[in-house]
């Protein structure tokens, strides 16, 4: 009944072991482990200012004073940091060279999600004249962005020609200090992307980093920063439904989204990393910090798909410091096999008529654990603050395990506050009147699924939206037990 | 069309159909009435596939292939429909979602073409008009917050969609105001063909009024206690099911 996506990334590390792609040891790498000196290299390699080295050195100065938290409801053996290369040169080697070397199960997996030849020849790096094909469309994409003073580009090329513009808003929002992975990543971020909207500007098209002409420098430390400036509005898009296979088994992301007075950001992720075998051996520990600032009448959605990694540790927030600013988050969370995933929100009220939703939808398979933990907190002066969260889980087997951890802090009495939850097993019922009608159990869970996350899935861009689905239906193969 | 021979079958170690034989030719109509408990729903979800269910003995000849033989699905694709006493919500998928991907798969086992999209809303036009569903039904999500009455309706139309070589209707008038039984029956007559046929299971003989059968059978005790004509109804209203123990 076809394979998983376990096997598939298996097999692929297998491929590329076969093809020894990882023993070309770029010369640009750093050595192992981290120390000052490291961070200075860092630093060097990618020419940064002055005060961007001194900005990592005092990160790290901070990290080594940090505890790695341990609340989640997740459990892991902790990295070893000083067995991590922190600085790598982007290794083209990896990349199949022609679309024939590409594994054939992964173009199947590509087909059925639905993405498109040309999309699968990107993803894998091949095929020059569609890589040339896809350069002209990124560039008419620059020259309207520009046109209206978008800025787009990658973080270090915004280090060096913005640096008015990252001093003034790094960190503002996830300050170094903030958590023990948001200061390592302070520390070495490899690159990322910043965007700026300005004032009443309404970016015309999905910004995604698929249309970012400089290379896709992602890795393992990535930082995004999002600045909408007065009335302005964008829609950014994160990741990619193809199954995304890397060795770094540590993921500390940090984004931060900045929605001044009545501007608008809207923030969806589609995160499929490697998640380890059946087994529960290998994948990505996924420790991402996401925070947005809404200003006067701003509003900040993010809307995640979750469905790789085997460790997923991530909280996408929004402060509500202006009055009559709104928030809202939308997930689908789901784990499978040996995954485990403490994964929710926080809206922090500060303002007055500040409003916040939350809609979460997890989905266990397996023997996988999945946890939602929300905090929603109310300031003294925040009256008429509002919060309606939904908390749903879905169980696909008797093994796996749902949790839910609310946390409601109210510091004025004129808040409303709503929290609903549910669990419910996938009901054989169900499935069987869908193979009853012709349906296979596939489509019939692929069906089931969807209906219980449409409410998420409708946030979704509308091609985002599709290969989502899709790709819901591919992680959950097999899983009713 | 379907011949149902010494079927024995078990739950949980409980035998509940202990030798059942049944034939069914195309172009009729067979209704099987009986007491609660009776077996009557377990025959239609043995037919159908159910697994909780273990087959011990017998056989069934579905149009010439062992339907005992087939999964679930393939049992639908061959041309079997069972329209549920209970029929399940789900939620968020919409009917029309729903039954585009049943007709998408049952062609596609048949060697069929995928229906063009234009093709499939003109069939559900005509099909919703049969039962007389609401057009709204079509578009909401598969029986979520449907009335009863409504969800059965929602059945038959599904069947109508399907065009099922044999149809199995469990209690389908169960529920069902006079209106409704009208308007179901209806349908289902204006279905029948030379090529198809129907099981028809229920309680009432007042559902045997409008779907008017070629055969009845009682069904007791997980056997076949006695088969007549149409007539037959007519005399277990009047005098129950102890008589025939
Ligand atoms: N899951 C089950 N476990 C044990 N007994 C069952 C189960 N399901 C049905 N039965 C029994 O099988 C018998 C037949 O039930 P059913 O087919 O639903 O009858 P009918 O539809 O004729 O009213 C009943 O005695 C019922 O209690
Ligand atoms: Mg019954």
């Amino acid at each position: 009944m076809g394979y998983t996506e376990e096997e598939l990334a298996e097999d692929l590390k297998n491929q590329e072991y076969k093809y020894g792609f990882t023993t070309d040891i770029e010369s640009d790498d750093a050595p192992k482990g981290l120390n000052e000196d490291i961070i200075r290299l860092i630093s060097k390699k990618k020419e940064e200012p002055e005060w961007m080295l001194e900005y990592r050195l005092n990160a790290y100065r901070i990290w080594l004073t940090m505890e790695e938290p341990i609340w989640a409801h997740v459990s892991f053996e902790k990295p070893n940091y000083q067995d991590i290369i922190f600085y790598s040169a982007p290794k083209q080697n990896q990349k199949a060279k022609t679309w024939e070397d590409v594994d054939p199960e992964l173009k199947e997996t590509m087909n059925k999600l639905g993405i498109s030849l040309e999309e699968q020849k990107r993803l894998q790096g091949v095929a020059v004249d569609f890589v040339m094909d896809s350069v002209s469309v990124a560039t008419s994409f620059k020259e309207k962005l520009k046109e209206l003073g978008i800025i787009f580009c990658s973080f270090s090329d915004a280090v060096k020609e913005h640096p008015d513009l990252i001093q003034k808003y790094m960190s503002s929002v996830v300050p170094v200090t903030d958590n023990y992975y948001a200061a390592l990543n302070s520390a070495v971020f490899s690159d990322g992307t910043f965007c700026y909207i300005p004032k009443g500007v309404r970016c015309p098209m999905e910004l995604s980093t698929y249309f970012r002409m400089n290379k896709s420098g992602t890795g393992q430390f990535e930082r995004t920063l999002v600045v909408a400036d007065e009335g302005a509005y964008c829609s950014y898009l994160e990741g990619c439904t193809a199954p995304q296979r890397d060795e770094n088994q540590l993921h500390a992301a940090v984004v931060e989204l900045i929605a001044m007075d009545n501007a608008e950001i809207k923030y969806s992720t589609v995160q499929n990393w490697y998640p380890g075998d059946k087994n529960g051996k290998g994948g990505v520990y996924n420790l991402v910090t996401k925070r947005g600032l809404c200003e006067k009448g701003a509003k900040i959605s993010w809307t995640q798909v979750e469905t790789g990694s085997a460790v997923t540790w991530k909280y996408p927030s929004c402060i509500l410091k202006g009055d009559n600013s709104v928030g809202e988050f939308y997930s689908v969370a789901v784990t499978n096999n040996f995954q485990q995933a403490d994964t929710g929100t926080k809206m922090v009220h500060i303002g007055k008529n500040t409003k916040s939703t939350i809609i979460s939808k997890g989905i266990s398979a397996g023997k996988s654990q999945n946890s939602y933990r929300g905090l929603v907190q109310i300031h003294k002066n925040a009256d008429n603050a509002r919060n309606f969260s939904q908390c749903d889980s879905l169980l696909m087997t008797d093994e796996c395990g749902a949790h839910t951890f609310p946390y409601i802090e109210c510091k004025n009495s004129t808040a409303k506050i709503e929290h609903e939850a549910t669990t419910s097993k996938i009901g054989e019922d169900q499935i069987f009147y869908c193979l009853q009608r012709g349906i296979s159990e596939e489509k019939a869970i692929g069906l089931i699924v969807n209906g219980y996350c449409k409410e998420v899935l409708n946030k979704l861009p509308m091609e985002f939206a599709a290969e989502a689905q899709k790709l819901l239906a591919v992680s959950l193969e097999n899983s009713v037990g | 069309m379907i011949k149902i021979t010494n079927l024995h079958a078990s739950i949980n170690g409980k035998e509940i159909l202990k030798g059942l034989d049944l034939e069914v030719k195309a172009g009729e109509v067979h209704a099987i009435m009986g007491p609660n408990g009776a077996g009557k729903s377990t025959l239609a979800s043995i037919l159908a596939g159910r697994e909780d269910y273990e087959v011990t003995e017998g056989s069934v000849d579905f149009d010439g292939v062992d339907l005992l033989a087939l999964n679930t699905e393939d049992r639908a694709r061959e041309g079997l429909f069972l329209a549920f006493q209970y029929p399940v919500e789900i939620p968020g998928v919409s009917n029309v979602n729903f039954l585009r991907t049943a007709l998408n798969e049952i062609r596609e086992y048949r060697g069929q073409e995928q229906i063009p999209a234009k093709d499939f809303l003109a069939m559900v036009k005509e099909k919703s008009k049969l039962v007389e569903l609401d057009a709204g039904l079509a578009s909401r999500a598969v029986n979520e917050g449907f009335s009863g009455g409504e969800k059965k309706r929602n059945e038959i139309f599904q069947m109508a969609m399907l065009e099922p070589k044999l149809a199995i209707l469990d209690e389908t008038d169960s529920g069902l105001d006079i209106d409704a039984l009208r308007i179901v029956s209806n349908g289902v007559n204006a279905l029948k063909s030379d090529n198809n046929a129907t099981i028809v299971i229920t309680h009432y003989q007042r559902l045997l009024d409008y779907i008017v059968p070629d055969f009845v059978h009682v069904l007791h005790d997980g056997k076949i206690v006695k088969t007549g004509p149409k007539e037959l109804a007519l005399e277990l209203e009047e005098k129950g099911y102890d008589w025939l123990k």
